[in-house]
């Protein structure tokens, strides 16, 4: 007999009391070559900035592994590929990390490279789930299983745009046009 | 190809259904600019939500589990303990894995910029835990009881006494924020985020039990508080 599951609850206006870290953006050492950033805004169904948004973002290393032990391939040890970012007073959000190598998909198929991200913010009582594509990355994302399961005119919401030094930029829409694809994972 | 396909046997973590507040729960306001429209897109867990950050030891420091003791003084407020387990729905521990806490001082107000309530700061009290389960996913806090606290949401709207939870078991499927409450708070039936949760039973899940053995005489009250992740589906699936 399965126990009840504790409920989500909204994550509220003064989570920045407890969860901001110093190094919370830092899913790579921030010395680490090639590392760049991942940059955008949080909007909400009126098209205003959430100031109170907190971003995670999850990712296998350049090489499509993790440092967890269920990982058939090998753990990387070391690799955090854990980001967090508390919006600024504008929405805006970043982290800086490096582009993962390739997941493999339930059937054994490569996965594009991606990041799986939560949303959480007031407003929102459960996190919502979504993913972070590459835009650069034409050839692999047309292959993507997930992005293929993605009605084409939703899926550019989910491709981080290259931007100036090596970043890329993509904002998270929570409702209205252009409403981010989110999963239910 | 057969060989790589086996070794990708992995587990599955199904996601409850009726446990979770709808997304879109009009008596908190805010939800309404804040809840996709859209439906959701079902995808299968792949390796990249089956794993998640292990983030243990390194991230806390000798006090972070004692709220009472970070100020050179001790915060004004009840002494509690808040202890209890971390566990997957399937009943197995979730050992070392990182907790953070939040929460409001014992007059109802959060040390944030945000928090306009008139009651006072308190100069000894931040609000800011954090520990790791051990070894049999037990945790543990010392902190104060929390006061109850007005908001906006309508007119004459309380928020009943919580401590803010964050928890990420061992895999991105498990990923928890929530609240704990205390027995018996006369707010409950007047909370819309408290109620958003539509099962009762899965409300009371977010409430916390008294527990008179593990209060310390002359020194503090306990409650106990278990805390039930996302657990595997323990029969792997046909790869044919």
């Amino acid at each position: 007999m399965a126990l009840i599951q504790t409920p989500s609850q909204t994550v509220g206006p003064f989570f920045a009391i407890g969860l901001p870290w110093s190094d919370g953006p830092d899913v790579v050492p921030n010395d680490t070559p090639g590392a760049f950033w991942i940059r955008g805004t949080v909007y909400d169904g009126a098209g205003e900035p959430v100031p109170d948004a907190l971003v995670e973002t999850w990712q296998a290393d350049p090489s499509g592994r993790f440092d967890h032990p269920i990982d058939p391939r090998g753990r990387v040890a070391g690799f955090r590929g854990f980001g967090r970012s508390a919006a600024d007073a504008e929405g805006r959000w970043g982290v800086r990390t490096v582009k993962p190598g390739s997941v493999p998909y339930t059937d054994g198929r490569a996965q594009a490279p991606h990041l799986v991200v939560t949303l959480m913010s007031r407003g929102l009582l459960d996190r919502v789930t979504t993913r972070i594509y590459f835009a650069d990355e034409e050839a692999a994302n047309a292959t993507d299983p997930v992005l293929a399961s993605v009605p084409a005119d939703r899926r550019a919401t989910l491709l981080a745009q290259p931007e100036g030094e090596g970043g890329y930029h993509i904002d998270l829409r929570i409702q209205g046009p252009g409403e981010t694809v989110f999963f239910a994972v | 190809m057969t060989d790589a396909l086996e070794r990708l046997v992995l587990p599955r973590y199904p996601r409850p259904e009726d446990v979770h507040p709808p997304l879109d729960s009009p008596e908190y306001r805010s939800t309404s600019l804040r809840h996709p429209k859209e439906p959701l897109i079902a995808v299968p867990q792949t390796l990249s939500e089956l794993t998640g950050p292990l983030l243990g030891p390194g991230r806390i420091g000798e006090l972070d589990h004692d709220l009472t003791r970070q100020h050179a003084e001790e915060p004004q407020g009840q002494r509690i303990i808040v202890y209890g387990k971390v566990l997957e729905s399937g009943g197995r521990p979730v050992p070392d894995t990182l907790i953070e806490i939040w929460q409001a001082n014992a007059g109802g107000r959060y040390r944030h910029d945000g928090d306009q309530h008139p009651s006072p700061l308190d100069p000894h009290f931040t609000g800011l835990g954090r520990t790791v389960t051990d070894s049999e996913g037990n945790y543990k806090f010392i902190t104060i009881q929390p006061g109850a606290y007005p908001w906006g949401n309508h007119p004459n709207a309380w928020r009943p006494a919580h401590i803010h939870f964050s928890l990420f078991g061992t895999s991105f499927t498990q990923r928890l924020v929530t609240q704990m409450y205390f027995p018996g708070d006369p707010l409950f039936p007047f909370d819309p985020i408290f109620n958003s949760v539509r099962d009762p039973k899965a409300r009371e899940r977010m409430i916390a039990s008294f527990d008179l053995d593990t209060t310390v005489p002359d020194w503090a009250l306990a409650y106990h508080w278990d805390i039930v992740l996302r657990g595997p589906d323990e029969t792997p699936p046909d790869v044919d």
